[in-house]
């Protein structure tokens, strides 16, 4: 191949040595490849060209080897591979070097199932990706009960597994668990297999200790050199192949709606896998391999993984964590289920006593017996010890009376959404607590500055934004008012970290950045519906996008209530571009919870009560047309964030539709899928981001 | 309450081959070393259930780093075994190995224990002999111990001074008869099947696999060994050829009481009759097996003509001709280390004395018409042990 079209003068070459091993048992020798990029395992070993080429030059010097009875591949201390240099596949700007690359990758891991001795790979640390697939590539595998995960993410990012993966793992253990693996899990957040689950699905051969693996890997070698060790294969179902892909390709169409292609291609590879050869359908995963590189979902989904993988972990903007103040204990006003979770939450991670306060005794034992529950729950699920219980259990306690909150560093509210209630609460608090203590508002759109207002010390609020289900939910919006001082944002920061959520420095201004881009959206599609869209036509607009759900079951989710209440405070801040719908108004005096109620069989239908209560006008949209309109509405609404310094970058905006929102990784969260549809140019007359960031260059 | 003294027996014993130090096993932690003997015992005694196992002694000499931290707990922890196995750590220097074995047997004779698992590990390639060592200056000062005493190779030398008639011929001798032992036993096959093969890692050549001791010298030859370099004293007579080298490497022994051994199916390659430990001057500390033999005979009721068998670790060749000679035995003969011993296959400090101990039961096995056997070894700092063992592999019903 033109090593140079791909050739990344950045590369961590991965070498491969090989060394000659005599096997117990007298089963011969054994030619072990050690792949080793020589850098920890905090970078992890990948293959760009010279790592392939090493790995070809090592499978030469094996094939070489006429006295031997088999050949290993294992890795370096806690890392098998992790498959291809996303670094390199993020520079290429020609199908025909991706191809090329891809073909590559096939040619040189192939030969370790083509070799005149069976190959073994040890599976001694994390593999993924292209490390999979060289696993997949050899006769037998064995797994360190330490290997820390393994998987075929391919789909997650945009790719499919192009190395092999497609064609092998089907072939290996059948269609249904091959799915699983490289679509299905792929989906769900880059799900990995542990040990356990590569063995069931029959991904390994078997699983040995991590205390002496490779040497036990080595004698269970000689076991099946020797005919000694049986190994066992699933059995295949090829009858039902097609029908399991068919039943796969619904569940997709549930779930993404074709909005994306990779997962598609994946299936295709995988149907086909069941009649073609091996030699077509590594062809088949080259051409689908090259056709999603040169897409634009693969560079906003690269995109994407960067800011999850990096930006999400060092938040922009926040202040060196060395001016964050020390929390001990923190405080919860209220006890609601909010609340509650929060304080759960707390006591969790930060591991110190969390008091919650409420009117009435009443609301107090409600919320402890909720996260008391919780707690139990999890005992009995195995998920915690006893004692561990017994300690969160001990950590949370509850009272009527605000002088609990005297000695807390950092006490959050989770009241009823109404700025005098919210200030009553502070100016009390203020009252209590220390000069230092963080006071933290968990408000999903009132003025953080506002709520400061009148306190002697209003440097220590700040804006603390969770997103439901506060457990899962990976972002944290921390806004900061107009008075908060560094050492309260920074303990923000550091507390926000400390609760293993992603942080994203917001402005202080109505909604934040996801809430206001939501409300932005659905206000667009309630309007179309008010102008006369029929409900389920204005539903499906999501769906040339793959959101994860549509804009009627996001509502159920939010809440008519809640979401009413959002745009009456969006209407207040921006009436010009939120409206409040009298139809969403009679819809929560009807006490409508979603527009969709089950049917009979589980089909969704439309509550009856909707028709009853909505009046509509004579000018309806077409789906296209609603794409459009929402795609210009958040091109314009996500523009003026940046105006106005909501955020301080795109790419923030991004962040938070990703972890917040849960946008997925092809549309880049936000601003690469407006940027490619050309909506942001329509609307505010330039890109978000420069072409080549998120996008193909040029 | 009535006490009875239960009978120890050696159940089994395991080692890692010896490394070169600096060579194949030096990117390998010591406590890695131990967890895989440690398992391959497990493994071989499936009829021991590891929860049974009342205590771990783990020896190293210099306990910093992989070897601190209490190796026969962590190594326990490590190897998988039950948290509720207690462990601890052991330091006699090169005896490390060989004091777990009796302190251990010690609780099991007083009735403390029923099952123990004993270690030595001793990665010289990570912690060189004496590295941190701060020696109290009265030693010096005062001269409590003379300068030679931490030395090892010139306490060698200072022996062959002592004992004119021990000359470097015979040292030579004697420790190229080591290496064509150790070669014929590899040869014969009695050596590998106690020995746990290591995955070895090293960041420049890949991962290999350490199958047999590294610092063999099958190729010896006498006139090799006379024109080595002497560098402890000029003109000396310790060389590299007639010393163990600088090694890595670890051994564990399973023990138990002969009541629970049967109990449990174990099998029973010796029984310990007793032992003993001793100290002579630190300068000579080559000549510590002869007061601590002497010692442990005695108190045994035996005599050196009822031991049929020797395992004396070779630190140094002129060191196991003292104790040869202090005992009217010929250098070469057939009944002191059989397979050779630590001149040819190293000698990584405190793991020796298992070593010892399972080549014993070897040659026990070899030799089920002897009934007594003695591993002993020189220890730093002027010190012996002796342990004797009682061969249960006979032919006959001798138990």
């Amino acid at each position: 191949m033109s090593d140079t079209a791909t050739a990344n003068p950045d590369e961590v070459v991965t070498h491969a040595r090989v060394r000659r091993i005599e096997l117990p048992d007298g089963a011969g020798t054994l030619a072990m490849i050690t792949i080793d990029n020589d850098r920890d395992h905090t970078r992890p070993t990948t293959f760009g060209p010279a790592g392939l080429a090493a790995l070809d030059a090592a499978i030469d010097e094996v094939s070489a080897m006429t006295d031997i009875s088999a050949v290993a591949v294992t890795g370096k201390p806690f890392i098998f591979a992790v498959g291809a240099d996303l670094s390199a596949i993020g520079l290429v700007d020609q199908r025909d070097v991706i191809l090329e690359f891809g073909q590559r990758g096939h040619a040189v891991f192939r030969r370790l199932g083509e070799l005149a001795v069976p190959s073994f790979a040890f599976v001694n640390g994390a593999a993924m990706g292209g490390g999979t697939e060289i696993a997949l590539h050899c006769s037998y595998r064995t797994m360190s009960t330490a290997a820390a995960a393994m998987s075929l993410p391919e789909v997650f990012l945009g790719l499919i597994p192009g190395w092999g993966g497609a064609w092998l793992l089907p072939n290996l253990i059948g269609p249904a668990a091959a799915l699983e693996v490289i679509v299905a899990n792929a989906l769900q957040q880059n799900k990995q297999l542990k040990p356990k689950d590569a063995l069931r699905l029959g991904v390994v051969d078997v699983v040995l200790d991590s205390a002496d693996f490779l040497e036990q890997s080595l004698r269970w070698a000689a076991g099946v050199l020797n005919g000694t060790v049986i190994v066992k294969r699933p059995e295949i179902d090829r009858e039902n192949w097609d029908a399991i892909v068919d039943i796969a390709t619904t569940m997709l169409d549930e779930k993404v709606h074709r909005a994306t292609p990779a997962p598609y291609r994946a299936l295709d590879l995988v149907r086909a896998a069941r009649t073609c050869s091996r030699t077509e359908g590594f062809a088949a995963e080259d051409e689908a391999l090259a056709d999603l590189v040169m897409g634009e979902d693969l560079r906003a989904s690269l995109y994407a993984f960067d800011l999850v993988q990096k930006r999400a972990k060092r938040p922009m903007g926040a202040p060196d964590k060395s001016l964050a103040r020390p929390v001990r204990k923190v405080g919860v006003v209220g006890a609601g289920l909010m609340a509650s979770q929060l304080a759960l939450l707390f006591a969790k991670r930060l591991q110190v006593p969390v008091v919650m306060t409420d009117l009435d005794q009443e609301r107090v034992e409600k919320g402890l017996a909720y996260i008391h529950g919780q707690i139990a729950a999890d005992r009995d699920k195995g998920r915690l010890t006893a004692d561990r219980a017994n300690r969160l259990t001990a950590l949370v306690s509850g009272s009527t009376d605000s002088t609990v909150f005297a000695d807390a560093d950092f006490v959050i509210e989770a009241v009823f959404e109404d700025l005098a209630v919210k200030r009553t609460v502070f100016t009390q608090l203020e009252a209590v607590v220390s000069a230092e203590c963080i006071l933290a508002t968990n408000t999903s759109s009132l003025s953080v500055t506002a709520m400061a207002e009148g306190l002697a010390h209003p440097e220590r609020v700040v804006g603390f934004h969770f997103f439901n289900p506060v457990a899962v939910m990976p972002l944290l919006e921390i806004a900061r008012a107009e008075q908060t001082d560094d050492a309260t944002l920074a303990t923000a920061f550091v507390v926000g970290k400390q609760l293993k959520k992603s942080c994203v420095l917001v402005k202080d201004a109505p909604a934040f950045v996801v809430n206001r881009l939501l409300t932005r959206y659905l206000n667009e599609i309630v309007a179309a519906v008010d102008e006369g869209t029929p409900i389920d036509v204005a539903d499906r607009a999501s769906n040339a996008l793959g959101l994860p759900m549509s804009p009627f079951q996001l509502l159920a989710l939010v809440g008519p209530g809640v979401a009413l209440h959002v745009s009456e405070t969006m209407h207040d801040a921006f009436p010009d571009r939120y409206a409040v719908s009298d139809n969403m108004r009679r819809m929560v005096e009807a006490g409508i919870t979603s527009v969709w109620i089950p049917g009979d069989g589980g089909t969704p239908i439309l509550d009856p009560r909707v028709n009853e209560v909505l009046v509509q006008g004579d000018s309806p949209s077409d789906e296209e047309q609603l794409v459009q309109r929402i795609s210009l509405a958040l091109a314009d609404e996500a523009r003026r964030m940046l105006d106005e310094g909501v955020v301080a970058e795109a790419q923030d905006i991004d962040l938070c539709m990703i972890l917040g929102a849960g946008w997925p990784f092809w549309l880049g969260g936000l601003t690469p899928y407006l940027d490619r549809t050309g909506a942001a140019e329509m609307s505010g007359g330039r890109r978000f981001l420069p072409r080549g960031v998120a996008s193909l260059p040029g | 309450m009535s006490r009875t003294v239960q009978d120890v027996v050696f159940v089994d014993g395991v080692r890692t081959p010896f490394g070169k130090a600096g060579s194949a096993l030096a990117e390998t932690r010591a406590d890695d070393l131990v967890v895989k003997v440690f398992r391959e015992i497990l493994r071989r005694n499936p009829n021991l259930p590891a929860e049974r196992i009342d205590d771990v002694a783990v020896a190293a000499t210099t306990q910093v780093g992989d070897q601190g931290m209490t190796l026969g707990r962590t190594a326990s922890l490590l190897a998988g075994l039950p948290f509720t196995v207690p462990g601890y750590a052991i330091d006699r220097m090169c005896a490390g190995a060989m004091t777990a074995v009796t302190t251990l047997s010690s609780g099991i004779m007083a009735g403390a224990y029923d099952i123990a698992l004993a270690g030595g590990v001793e990665s010289m390639s990570r912690h060189p002999m004496g590295d941190g060592m701060d020696p109290n200056p009265r030693f010096l000062s005062e001269r409590l111990v003379d300068t030679d005493a931490l030395v090892m190779g010139a306490t060698a030398e200072n022996l062959h001074d002592r004992y004119p008639q021990l000359t470097k011929d015979r040292a030579d001798a004697f420790a190229h008869a080591s290496q064509m032992k150790t070669a014929k036993a590899y040869a014969e096959g009695w050596i590998q099947p106690d020995l746990v093969p290591i995955a070895t890692r090293s960041q420049e050549l890949g991962w290999g696999m350490l199958s047999q001791d590294e610092s063999m010298r099958p190729e010896t030859t006498l006139a090799g060994l006379a024109g080595l370099k002497t560098p402890f004293r000029a003109h000396g007579r310790v060389t590299a050829g007639n010393s163990s080298g600088l090694n890595d490497g670890a051994t564990a022994a399973l023990l138990a009481s002969e009541a629970m051994a049967d109990d449990l199916g174990l099998t029973k390659k010796m029984r310990m009759v007793g032992f003993a430990f001793a100290g002579v001057e630190p300068e000579f500390m080559g000549v510590g097996p002869v007061p601590s033999t002497e010692k442990a005979l005695s108190r045994a009721g035996l005599s050196i003509d009822d031991i049929g068998l020797f395992e004396v670790n070779e630190a140094f060749a002129v060191q196991v001709l003292a104790l040869l000679d202090h005992f009217g035995i010929p250098d070469d003969d057939p009944r002191v280390n059989p397979m050779g011993g630590a001149i040819a296959v190293g000698h990584p400090l405190a793991s020796s004395g298992i070593r010892l101990m399972t080549y014993l039961a070897k040659d026990f096995e070899r030799h089920p018409e002897v009934r007594y056997g003695i591993t002993t070894m020189c220890i730093g700092l002027g010190m012996g042990g002796t342990v004797i063992w009682e061969n249960l592999q006979t032919t006959g019903s001798r138990a």
